[in-house]
């Protein structure tokens, strides 16, 4: 397949699908939020002012929270923070998994029953609970949420490694390249793995919401990430008792930005799996 | 003469893929009378279930009747709506399918998917239906009809789930029954047991049936006419004994060479040369022509039509330069 | 037929004994590995030093791993889970006396959710690439971005504060009721049981909102799966029969299509069931439900370890025991299940 073809075939699937546009446009200006923030930010945004409560308006676009703190600063300034959790634990399932699904694929035999057997038991639990257990016992830290949200993605990595590795294991293009005197592990790395790279990319932009999610709700019920630093989750906690008595934007504004940032992601995720399934290409 | 039971006048059908039009079926004519037996030939892709699925209705969304009739018993099926088509499917026409393990609903059992269609089309009472299921079983000769009732697809042989298939089909005594590559996955035995099986059933009831397989020596076993297609074109259409005495189109010629037969050695078997032409956009008037060995300019020539094979009106052929 | 399935039955409970065992390993593992000395942790706040060494020896602590394990086994068998340092009751009392709350609402969510997502995964594989597609893919994909906490924050703002039909979000039930009597601790069901239907839409009020929340957000796997599944159904050979036989189009719909393609849709509930229950956890803190979930959230920004330890590993036996009760459904309804099992 040449340059051209896919350049056609990534046009089509965009034009197909206008969201896909909107998605990349979204993450571009998450990015740029993330890296730029604290110079876009109008405000310091933990510095606390008497103007407490104020619905949006010229000065404050997003109103100010409890403190008199601008929540547009803040929603602007936690942006870094919560992409770096995400990213960061998503990069270590998927480092993780990869190697250890390719193991298990590769390998087979007790190998593969092993890993297997340790990826069922983290499945086994309901992957939110684990991860509130994980970080009770590590520690509450920023830190230990992204080894948490770390672990309970590293099975979805580690099944579709294992998964694709051990179908192509039997290829003829593997065969040849053990033939030709590469070591099992080369054989590995340099000719299997970059085929399952698509396939381990789709995951890992459907994946990335998710982690996004589970560390908002970490640091929402109060793990994770202390106070007064601004990041989405806990932001929406600390409006929530406010949003009885009607003071939205103080929840509104940092769940926005999240729910934005998810659906983004989720739609990336669909949008990269559309133009990568073979399935749906003519 | 008596007014054919089935009559299918000009049909034209369309696919719409991302890729383009694809024309599939080029102004096909067909009739079928009562008790009559007509075996459509041809290489997969040539348009033989296709034809099959419009004459039923069950076209894919994607299909599209471009132009041309079908009529069955007076009634116009391409005008007729929804509702009145789903009457005549299944009690006047019905169809069998190749590869009945997948054909049958697996998670139902087999003796209620035969009531299903029973209880349909008539009022029939729960018990009734059960009865003439069973009966229906033991109709086509399914040993322990009682018992299999219960069975699902999956605990069925191949050969049995077809013979289902045709209890499915027939329970409601259809007037028209078309058996799409009813044989195909079936081991030898049992297929010469299957095809016999819709031939009897056929005779018994005067049904007309319209047999869709690849294999022409099936064909000249079990039909009385003889209609080849290629490409979407009926390029031929005979009588089995006259087709077989003297093949008219190239085409036709080729596949009986290309098919065993007792008498025949290997080394006199020859393949077809080429492979189907590809249906995307414009195509010549004569679709074999890119094949053909016998191909001249006038094959070019627009205005290509089924002709009349010397006196024989029930023999007609569609080529410039026949055999 | 059914001492076949009887067998099918004891397979499945085998299965999932190792399964079991991984998640009572897991457990152990993350009690002893809590930072520092874990018998300073369970001696409690207002240990001294002998007190710390009983409890060393009470727990086990100075033993060696394996027999510190078989020991927690038999503690978690005899129902003993340790004390809550938090409400100084032990926690299987705690559970026991929330699990209901947890249940009726994350039950209640899922049904609603099951209730939505079905039929709009059928509409949009009946009319793939419709605008009724479209806009279905884009309203799951919406609810499945949306944090649980926020849906629900949005809903009391929307419901409770703007229009004034939801009660309060404080609870199951407002204090100006009595709760009804317990048979099942679902209030829902009791207050029918008791023919009390006052407190039953007193109850309903409560639930409503925190059940659409997570209701919105489980949606999304439902849909998605059931319009993949019944497109495929859909393609497949024996609906081309169904029609070709004339069966009529509602009959060729659900009895045919639909049964098959919710044997997948079944399956997939495994994985809904676990982002409910975390989802659950969030939802009860906005909405001040007491259940599992607000017992842990406690527990944990207390460090009250023994009661964070039995909700993690009470939502896994959980778990657990509903992806049993799918598998067994599925063999009920998939007659191949039960054949092909080895």
């Amino acid at each position: 397949m040449n340059a051209v073809a896919t350049l056609r075939h990534t046009r089509y699937v965009l034009g197909e699908n206008p969201l896909t546009v909107v998605a990349f446009s979204l993450f571009a200006l998450i990015v740029t939020v993330a890296i730029f923030g604290p110079w876009i930010a109008p405000y310091d945004p933990i510095a606390s002012s008497a103007s407490r409560l104020q619905p949006p308006s010229w000065d404050h676009w997003f109103g100010t929270d409890h403190l008199g703190r601008d929540v547009f600063s803040r929603v602007i300034v936690a942006t870094r923070l919560d992409l770096f959790i995400a990213v960061s634990a998503v990069a270590l399932s998927f480092v993780v998994g990869s190697i250890l699904g390719c193991l298990a694929g590769f390998f087979g035999g007790w190998t593969d029953r092993i890993i297997s057997r340790c990826i069922d038991t983290i499945m086994a639990f309901p992957l939110f609970v684990l991860a509130m257990g994980i970080v009770a016992v590590l520690g509450n830290s920023v830190e230990n949420i992204i080894y948490a949200t770390a672990i309970i993605n590293l099975p979805f990595y580690a099944r579709v490694a294992r998964a694709e590795i051990s179908v192509r294991r039997k290829a003829g293009f593997a065969a040849a390249a053990k033939v030709a005197g590469n070591s099992d592990l080369r054989v590995l790395s340099m000719h299997l793995y970059p085929n399952i790279l698509p396939q381990m990319m789709v995951q890992l932009s459907l994946n990335m919401g998710w982690a996004i999610l589970n560390a908002a709700g970490l640091s929402f019920i109060g793990l994770g990430v202390v106070p007064p630093t601004p990041e989405w989750g806990i932001m929406v906690a600390e409006g929530a008792e406010y949003i009885v008595s009607g003071q939205w934007w103080l929840v509104f504004f940092p769940g926005a930005a999240l729910m934005l940032a998810v659906f983004c992601f989720n739609m990336m995720g669909d949008g990269l799996r559309d133009l990568i399934d073979p399935r749906r290409r003519t | 003469m008596k007014q054919p039971l089935l009559t299918v006048e000009d049909l034209t059908v369309e696919f719409q893929t991302r890729a383009g039009i694809v024309q599939v079926l080029d102004r096909i004519n067909l009739t079928l009378h009562k008790g009559e037996t007509l075996a459509v030939v041809g290489e997969s892709g040539s348009g033989k279930s296709v034809g099959a699925f419009s004459i039923m209705g069950i076209l894919d969304p994607a299909a599209r009747i471009r132009s041309g009739s079908i009529r069955f018993d007076g009634m116009d099926l391409l005008t007729s709506s929804a509702g009145d088509l789903n009457t005549v499917r299944g009690r006047e026409m019905a169809m069998i399918f190749q590869s009945p393990a997948t054909a049958l609903n697996p998670i139902r059992k087999v003796g209620q998917q035969i009531e299903d269609v029973l209880r349909r089309h008539g009022p029939v009472t729960r018990r009734e239906a059960r009865r003439r299921a069973v009966e229906a079983l033991a109709q086509v000769r399914i040993p322990d009809p009682e018992r299999r009732y219960h069975a699902y697809p999956f605990e069925l042989s191949g050969g049995l789930c077809q013979r289902v298939m045709i209890a499915i089909a027939l329970c409601c005594q259809p007037r028209l029954l078309i058996a799409d590559e009813p044989t195909t996955g079936l081991d030898v035995t049992t297929q010469a047991a299957i095809m016999d099986l819709v031939r009897d059933l056929g005779r018994e009831r005067n049904m007309a049936t319209m047999l869709i397989t690849h294999d022409l020596a099936l064909a000249a076993q079990y039909a009385d006419r003889i209609m080849v297609m290629h490409a979407g074109q009926v390029v031929e259409t005979a009588p089995t004994d006259a087709l077989f005495s003297q093949a008219a189109h190239p085409y036709t010629a080729g596949l009986m060479k290309a098919t065993p037969t007792e008498a025949s050695s290997l080394d006199e078997l020859k393949a077809i040369p080429g492979s189907l032409p590809d249906l995307k956009g414009s195509l010549p008037p004569c679709r074999f022509a890119g094949r053909c060995e016998r191909r001249e300019s006038r094959c070019d020539d627009p205005g290509l039509a089924l002709a009349a094979v010397g006196t024989d009106d029930l023999h007609r052929v569609a080529c410039r330069r026949p055999l | 037929m059914r001492t076949s399935w009887m067998v099918t039955v004891g397979q499945r409970l085998l299965e999932a004994l190792p399964t079991l065992f991984g998640i009572i390993l897991v457990t152990f593992v993350l009690t002893r590995s809590l930072p520092g000395d874990p018998a300073v942790y369970f001696a409690g706040p207002a240990a001294d030093a002998q007190s710390i060494a009983e409890t060393r020896a009470s727990m086990g602590l100075d033993q060696p791993l394996p027999v510190q394990f078989g020991r927690y086994v038999q503690n978690l068998a005899q129902g003993d889970w340790g004390v809550s340092h938090n409400t100084g009751r032990p926690v299987i009392e705690e559970l026991g006396r929330r699990l209901p709350a947890s249940l009726e609402l994350t039950l209640l969510g899922l049904l609603l959710s099951m209730a939505a997502a079905i039929p709009l995964g059928v509409l949009a594989a009946t009319r793939p690439n419709s605008l009724v597609d479209h806009a279905c893919r884009v309203v799951v994909t919406a609810g499945v971005s949306m944090p649980v906490f926020f849906t629900g924050l949005l809903l009391v703002y929307v419901f409770y504060y703007q229009l004034g039909w939801a009660p309060s979000p404080l609870g199951r039930l407002s204090f100006m009721y009595i709760e009804p009597p317990k048979v099942t601790g679902l209030y829902l069901v009791d207050s029918l049981l008791a023919g009390d239907f006052e407190v039953f839409r007193a109850a309903l009020g409560q639930i409503a909102l925190p059940a659409i929340t997570l209701a919105l957000f489980a949606m999304a796997p439902i849909a998605r799966m059931t319009r993949a599944a019944m497109l495929g159904v859909l393609g497949s050979d024996y609906i081309r029969t169904a029609k070709a036989s004339g069966l009529a189009p509602h009959t060729v719909l659900f009895t045919y299509a639909l049964r098959n393609a919710l044997l997948p849709v079944l399956t997939t509930l495994g994985m809904v069931f676990s982002f409910l229950l975390g989802a659950n956890v969030l939802v009860e803190k906005v909405f001040s439900w007491p259940g599992i979930g607000s017992f842990a959230i406690e527990a944990l920004v207390a460090s009250d370890y023994a009661a964070v330890q039995g909700f993690v590993l009470s939502m896994a036996l959980l778990f657990v025991s509903l992806n049993l009760i799918i598998d067994l459904l599925y063999t009920l309804i998939d007659p191949r299940a039960g054949g092909e099992a080895t």
